[in-house]
């Protein structure tokens, strides 16, 4: 939307002090205490609109409440509760461990196949749960769009900030594998929030625009499953990048996945981290993030009117 | 003095017909996309054969500070559209809105409410969609609480609520906004009486704190009880824009003078409803107060002619009435046998007649209303039985005490006498 809201902060809200006297303050102020500037101008925009960080650092508290919604109602009547977002990782790396690592003998750089394994599926669930629920988000919430403002980013931003709670539940039972398989923390441990912030852009910048594409072609919600499934064959989840032959292993690059799933497992694993990959993941995630937040403004627009 | 909105030639043009009524699909989308330059070529200039509609089209307003605007308009006429970009819901496909101060919207009661989440947990959801800060919801908790009447019930999920208690609890979350200038739709047109009651003591609050409000309804008494000020939306266009009580009477008379029927003519003998013993020539009704014009309030006294040929000499006619409301009640029936004793027994030469029934104000509660006509031959057989299609509607202008907003149930609305005393002692 053509939205160039300017001090925002500034409006002189006489919320300050409720209790004093409230009418006749507001009278005043509502009166006197016009700004020169308008605080906002709705105009019809057709270009492109450059991203208002203003705007989204103003609603900020609304990204917290979307998200704190999202991890509230998610397990809600559920008997299970909290323990969905350990069993899906947990049972998945079982499977794979039953049928790569044993029957298949899938290598695993040398890591007992269940931590190789667990490490990429937390990391790989993270990022699909969160494109998943950010990529339907923006219709699941037509009744927000519809009937009030805010800047609509917030919505599928809340929904990869709630995969994150899931990601940090699932992390503990990394943490009691890595004991049990007396894998020691290296250093490299220090890379992890890198890692954990580097999935999250990316997770963002692709739910994003799966998200506002989904808006006007449905065709989304229907692909997108099926686009993480194949997603994942083609990342290094159930078998190490090095499995592959060195021309495929360079195509495999080109999957931003490859370098983060690779990346976790130095951080977390200890082992030596491959620089090059994990650099083609950061310039891909940041354009990718460029991209899908410049085109979600483009389409933002018309969200209200067909959603 | 500086308007605190100041909207110069805003439009919005939506696209209507097969294109996007249905969600787009990518096949659509690129066989349109091969299409669309065949298409060009054959039409000559672009798309233009793309059905759209102007759902609001050159709207030019200023509100002042502290204004409380009405805005009204029958269905489809553009009011909504022009809260949903004020708001910046949709963005207008021309001109400019300046807004001189901080908006809240409320264009629903409680948006984005999640039935799994407790009421305590869906006020600081709400609150935070409606635009306040967490510390904001935090110091109004308790008064919206209190507002709410549902302390109670705090920690119960609000799918276990009912429809009148999950209102309340959003009403008092949206009625503790405080913003500069306020966007506020058709709020009132939901819950009970009791409910629309607090809602509009609320709005009057608000008004008189000295926000700005912008605020639609089609409830024309609280348009003019709390408005200084209206709009009249018409095909996407300002109507009329003025002082509220002017608005809504040229926008009364305009919509309900021209749609509702206050008059059914038959002028040829021939053709007009009837038999071989009497055939219709009129039915109207007719305001007996020439202050209030064409459209009839609960106190407005009026009347119902009905004229007729009388086709064979010598008969005894009356006419009877069966007057109707909207719900299909029958508020009262009359009839010139009882009503016109000197009248009743005479025996008429063939001719054309009008009977007139007078109606007194204070009878009637607010409404539409029909009625059918009886032809009745010596008294007691039925000779002709019509049912009109003249529809008159009662206004309930005249009241402007807050409590009478809403349509007190009853039938008819008669002002009674009342006295009270004292007949003992304790």
């Amino acid at each position: 939307m053509g939205i160039s809201s300017t001090n925002n902060e500034t409006a002189p809200i006489s919320t300050a002090n409720p209790t004093q006297n409230r009418k006749l303050e507001n009278q005043h102020d509502a009166v006197a205490g016009l700004p020169d500037e308008p605080l906002v101008v709705i105009e019809p925009n057709n270009g492109w609109s450059a991203l208002d960080l203003r705007d989204l650092w103003a609603f900020r508290e609304l990204l917290y409440f979307l998200t704190w919604r999202d991890v509230k109602v998610r397990y809600k009547q559920t008997e299970l509760g909290v323990a969905w977002a350990i069993i899906q990782p947990l049972f998945t790396m079982l499977i794979f461990t039953l049928f790569f690592g044993r029957l298949a003998g899938v290598p695993s750089d040398n890591v007992p196949y269940p931590i190789f394994a667990f490490t990429g599926l937390l990391a790989w669930t993270f990022f699909s749960n969160a494109i998943t629920s950010s990529g339907n988000s923006l219709v699941g919430s037509a009744h927000l769009i519809t009937k009030v403002y805010f800047p609509r980013m917030i919505i599928p931003g809340a929904a990869v900030a709630a995969g994150l709670v899931d990601f940090a539940i699932a992390f503990v039972i990394l943490v009691l594998l890595m004991f049990y398989y007396g894998v020691g923390i290296t250093l490299n441990i220090l890379m992890f929030p890198v890692m954990v912030l580097l999935t999250t852009l990316l997770a963002l910048g692709t739910g994003m625009w799966l998200s506002a594409l989904n808006v006007k072609y449905r065709d989304v919600r229907f692909a997108l499953p099926f686009m993480v499934q194949l997603w994942m064959y083609l990342s290094p989840v159930i078998y190490p990048a090095s499995f592959l032959p060195v021309k495929l292993r360079s195509l495999l690059l080109l999957n931003p996945m490859t370098g983060i799933i690779e990346g976790f497992r130095s951080a977390l694993l200890g082992r030596p981290f491959n620089w090059i990959a994990l650099a083609i993941s950061a310039v891909i995630t940041l354009i990718l993030l460029i991209y899908s937040s410049y085109s979600f403004r483009r389409m933002e627009k018309s969200f209200a009117d067909i959603v | 003095m500086k308007p605190i909105v100041r909207a110069t030639t805003l439009g919005k043009q939506y696209t209507i017909g097969t294109r996007e009524a249905a969600y787009d699909t990518l096949r659509e989308s690129i066989t349109q996309a091969v299409r669309a330059p065949i298409r060009r070529l054959r039409s000559g200039n672009g798309r233009r054969n793309v059905d759209t509609i102007w759902a609001l089209k050159d709207a030019n307003f200023d509100v002042q500070p502290g204004e409380v605007v009405g805005i009204i308009g029958s269905n489809g006429a553009g009011k909504s559209t022009l809260l949903k970009v004020l708001s910046r819901i949709t963005e207008p496909t021309t001109g400019r809105v300046e807004l001189y101060g901080r908006v809240a919207s409320l264009l629903e009661v409680g948006t984005g409410f999640h039935p799994e989440l407790t009421g305590r947990e869906n006020i600081y959801l709400n609150g935070a969609i409606l635009g306040m800060k967490k510390t904001e919801i935090d110091s109004k908790f308790d008064r919206i609480v209190d507002f709410s009447e549902l302390e109670r019930f705090l920690d119960t999920p609000v799918k276990r609520y009912s429809s009148g208690m999950y209102m309340r609890l959003a009403f008092a979350v949206a009625s503790h906004l405080e913003p500069e200038i306020l966007i506020v739709d058709e709020v009132l047109a939901v819950g009970d009486a009791q409910f629309q009651k607090k809602c509009l003591g609320k709005m009057s609050d608000v008004a008189s704190e000295g926000r700005t409000v912008l605020f639609v309804s089609h409830n024309m008494i609280a348009i003019q009880s709390l408005c200084k000020r209206a709009l009249w939306l018409e095909g996407g266009a300002i109507a009329d824009d003025g002082s509220a009580g002017t608005v809504v009477r040229n926008y009364l008379s305009h919509s309900f003078g021209n749609k509702i029927s206050d008059e059914e003519i038959w002028p040829d003998v021939e053709t007009a409803p009837g038999n071989d013993s009497v055939r219709l020539h009129r039915v109207q009704v007719r305001s007996l107060d020439e202050v209030s014009g064409q459209h009839l309030t609960t106190r407005t006294p009026f009347c119902i002619d009905v004229e007729y040929w009388n086709l064979q000499p010598s008969a005894n006619i009356n006419i009877t009435l069966h007057l109707y409301t909207e719900q299909q009640a029958i508020a009262f029936t009359t009839g010139s046998g009882s009503g016109d004793p000197e009248w009743s027994r005479r025996s008429l030469p063939a001719g054309l007649f009008r009977a007139t029934c007078y109606v007194p104000g204070d009878l009637l509660n607010v409404g539409r209303h029909r009625f059918n006509v009886f032809v009745i031959k010596d008294l007691s057989s039925v000779l002709y039985q019509y049912e009109s299609t003249v529809t008159f509607e009662i206004f309930d202008l005249d009241e402007r005490v807050l409590s009478h907003y809403a349509r007190e149930p009853g039938v008819v609305k008669p002002n009674l006498k009342w006295k009270t005393e004292q007949v003992g002692e304790m």
